[in-house]
């Protein structure tokens, strides 16, 4: 692990101790080396397998609309007073494919304020970024996604988002026009903008107790006042220092207004 | 031989649920904590620790993240994650890749609490169609934890005890009414 600070300034060691050593375990097995001490020294000394490892290590399981009731929350909530903004700034952090980020421009297109939108969806990960700008998913997907969809008060035909090509699924490009792809490590990178909403769902669990409280500061410095705060369904800001400074807008989803 | 057991898991898939119904309604307090990993449609299922803590002086709840495991407390697995532990015995969630078309996975559990309780496991093995749960016995067996598996002749669905029975050497195959008195006197210090 330290091998990678040093040589491409990668950090893992704040992430949680017992997810990351299962992922590395994993990727022992599926490139078949040896031991640990091959992958390591493969690492130190192949700098195009980083891509690979970094791709490996983190996890980059997504979908579309996925807990359709966090979306409709946002969708009947969040996006109403959002609206009133002469300009909208949403941050996806640790955005991965970029199905969350589609997602959330389909709920601003149906909402019609897309056109005044800008979406910066970021992650560590290189390779999950160029799928991400593609958006390009298998076809198979569509029916998890459109139920997702319905579920979340989607009332459109899901498939006019998409054309189908083999056995893709390309998305619309005018959906994508909004949204700035980059990489961003929330260990290291600091704040890049004032935003109205971040959501980051299933980052930090990932990440170790310190490494949360570190995310979380930078999300409330990158967050104006009033604006809102979207994590994953397991996870907490009760327990952080940032904690007294929002208001959970229901009891069952995990989105929060900043009130200080 | 004296076993002390620390941290209980139960891992069970199709036809489980009443047996870990009846294994919990004999459980008596003591100075342990309960991991149950089931498998189940993803979806949210604050019912399901109603229905366990029904039947139970137990606590019950759901795993949450980065929770440290506390004694006589019965843990759920939360739907469409895995449970990991951590060396200080608290919890990670995590949202990766099905293991076994299942998450939560029962092999993913068994074997994070393997590698940090080692003997003082006891990982119970029930009814289920799927092979997950069989590889983590393994584990638990390996670092010298306790393996229980349900008797396959008196599971509702007995492919996976029936699996394991073969795969692993458990210390006990046992009838469902039977696992909360072994549980019992493993608490209490003999085996």
């Amino acid at each position: 692990m330290n091998d990678l600070i040093e040589i491409y300034g990668y950090d893992f060691t704040g992430y949680s101790g017992a997810s990351i050593k299962r992922r590395i375990t994993r990727l022992v097995m599926l490139d078949k080396f040896p031991s640990f001490a091959e992958l390591r020294y493969r690492l130190v000394s192949d700098k195009d397998y980083l891509a690979r490892f970094i791709e490996e290590i983190t996890v980059n399981v997504t979908e579309m609309f996925r807990d359709p009731s966090f979306y409709k929350t946002l969708r009947e909530e969040a996006l109403p007073v959002l609206a009133t903004h002469p300009f909208i700034r949403i941050w996806h952090a640790g955005c991965s494919t970029g199905e969350e980020a589609l997602s959330m421009a389909i709920l601003l297109k149906e909402a019609n304020i897309l056109h005044k939108s800008r979406l910066y969806a970021t992650d560590i990960n290189p390779l999950a970024l160029q799928k991400a700008k593609a958006a390009i998913y298998p076809l198979s997907l569509m029916k998890q996604f459109s139920e997702n969809y319905i579920q979340s008060g989607g009332k459109r035909t899901f498939s006019d988002y998409y054309t189908a090509k083999y056995s893709l699924a390309k998305f619309d490009d005018s959906l994508k026009e909004n949204i700035t792809f980059s990489i961003h490590n929330l260990v290291s990178d600091w704040s890049f903008n004032e935003f109205q909403l971040i959501v980051c769902r299933n980052v930090l669990i990932y990440f170790g107790k310190e490494l949360q409280d570190k995310a979380l500061g930078l999300f409330d410095h990158s967050l104006e006042r009033f604006g809102y705060l979207a994590l994953g369904s397991k996870e907490q800001i009760k327990f952080s220092a940032i904690g007294n400074n929002y208001l959970q807008l229901n009891s069952k989803e995990k989105i929060w207004k900043k009130i200080k | 031989m004296t076993v002390h057991s620390e941290l209980i898991l139960i891992g069970g898939s199709a036809g489980s649920i009443q047996v870990i119904l009846k294994t919990l309604q004999h459980l008596l307090p003591g100075n342990f904590a309960v991991i149950i990993v089931l498998h189940r449609k993803s979806s949210s299922d604050s019912t399901l620790v109603d229905i366990f803590a029904g039947k139970t002086a137990l606590r019950v709840k759901e795993a949450d993240e980065k929770e440290f495991i506390e004694p006589s407390t019965v843990y759920i697995v939360p739907a469409d994650y895995h449970l990991l532990i951590e060396k200080d015995h608290s919890f990670s969630l995590d949202d990766s890749e099905k293991v076994n078309f299942s998450r939560p996975s029962i092999d993913v559990t068994f074997e994070s609490a393997a590698e940090v309780y080692g003997s003082a496991a006891v990982a119970i093995l029930l009814s289920g169609a799927s092979v997950d749960g069989i590889e983590g016995l393994q584990k638990i067996k390996a670092r010298g934890g306790l393996c229980i598996i349900q008797d396959p002749d008196t599971a509702e669905v007995d492919f996976l005890p029936r699996q394991a029975a073969l795969t692993v050497r458990p210390d006990h195959i046992v009838r469902p009414d039977e696992i909360g008195r072994i549980l019992n006197r493993l608490n209490h210090g003999e085996a």
